[in-house]
């Protein structure tokens, strides 16, 4: 079968058949907008601030709502990692090696005084914030902090997302690559 | 038979080795020598009924000699009597484990190793239970600083000594009054 020979009309701009159902943007602003409505966390959950962070994701305060319910406990599916709770010393490097395994683009919650500083926890045993060993976007306060908090936190993170330029970055360096 | 009771026939039993006890709100204490210990506890289980250990602690009396002291809390079920057992240990020695007695000894012998450095002869499985094997330091020790002391075992673990930021806050046990008895700012150089 023969395809009929396009006219000049038909390649024109306009087309009523996809009206309505094209959007032009750029493409960080689509790429944030999509990693920032389905962050799938980790939940390293250490301690109180762990069943805080439960009652979070459970059907009252309901995660889900912004599209962060997916909590997977391999760090190889994760998005974000909640560091809620006292990091000790005998925990952090496992921390750090479950973050090392979490695949880029990823991002860390310091959920708590503890994850955050050590909180009240001034002794040898317990890290003093695990922003001493993985890079932290959102420090939330309180002991623990309440789920509102955590939700706060994570609606913020996801500000930070939409904030992002991967896609200008790559390019800029893809560029810098060729030139070189 | 009463608690007081078994503490008399305790002291009966082990007339050279029972060194004295003392009362107070009706909680019995047994100080004991070292060398008797295996003997008095089990004869504690075996004769007295104490059939569960509640727990193993020890206290590290710095200055003082014998420097460490082991503290054994017997309860029996079948009498809900409760006595404590204590004995000063010098610095360095072995304390004879009691897991052939109480099973349950196993792991709050491990901690008095781990956090106080007093080892244990014939126990099982003597190694740290809360820090990692390895990591050099006993730290509930009264030499050891607060603040805990930088160590690095690469792979297994590290710790830095934590800042203290003007404290350690401690509270004034047996000050006058709740204000003077508040946790506040303390130097110790």
């Amino acid at each position: 079968m023969v395809a009929p020979a396009e006219s000049a009309e038909t390649l024109a701009a306009y087309d009523s058949k996809i009206e309505g159902n094209v959007i032009i943007t750029k493409l960080d602003a689509a790429v944030n907008w999509m990693r920032k409505n389905s962050l799938w966390p980790m939940p390293m959950g250490l301690a109180c601030c762990a069943i805080e962070m439960m009652a979070a994701a459970c059907s009252r305060y309901d995660l889900s709502r912004f599209g962060m319910e997916v909590m997977r406990f391999s760090p190889r599916q994760a998005d974000v990692m909640i560091v809620a709770g006292t990091v000790t010393y005998k925990m952090a490097l496992a921390v750090k090696r479950i973050w090392d395994q979490m695949p880029e683009p990823k991002w860390c919650i310091a959920m708590g005084a503890c994850a955050s500083s050590g909180g009240m926890y001034r002794s040898y045993a317990t890290l003093q914030g695990i922003d001493n060993l993985i890079p932290v976007d959102v420090y939330i306060s309180g002991c623990p902090p309440r789920p509102e908090a955590l939700l706060e936190g994570l609606m913020r993170l996801q500000k930070k997302i939409e904030t992002e330029h991967s896609i200008v970055d790559q390019k800029k360096e893809l560029i810098q690559e060729l030139v070189a | 038979m009463t608690l007081s009771q078994m503490v008399e026939a305790l002291k009966e039993k082990f007339s050279d080795a029972a060194l004295h006890s003392t009362e107070f709100r009706g909680e019995q204490t047994l100080h004991i020598a070292f060398s008797a210990i295996p003997a008095v506890l089990k004869y504690c289980r075996d004769e007295l009924a104490f059939d569960y250990l509640v727990d193993i602690s020890a206290l590290d009396q710095l200055g003082e000699e014998p420097r460490f002291e082991m503290v054994y809390e017997l309860y029996g079920l079948s009498h809900h009597a409760h006595l404590r057992i204590r004995s000063k240990i010098p610095d360095g020695e072995s304390v004879p484990s009691v897991t052939s007695i109480w099973p349950t000894a196993d792991w709050h012998e491990r901690e008095v190793w781990d956090m106080m450095g007093i080892s244990f002869s014939s126990h099982p499985n003597l190694k740290r239970i809360l820090m990692w094997e390895g990591y050099p330091y006993f730290p509930l020790r009264k030499d050891f600083p607060l603040a805990g002391k930088p160590s690095d075992l690469p792979e297994v673990g590290f710790t830095r000594p934590a800042p203290m930021a003007d404290g350690p806050f401690v509270t004034s046990a047996g000050a006058k009054d709740t204000v003077a008895r508040e946790p506040r700012a303390k130097r110790v150089d």
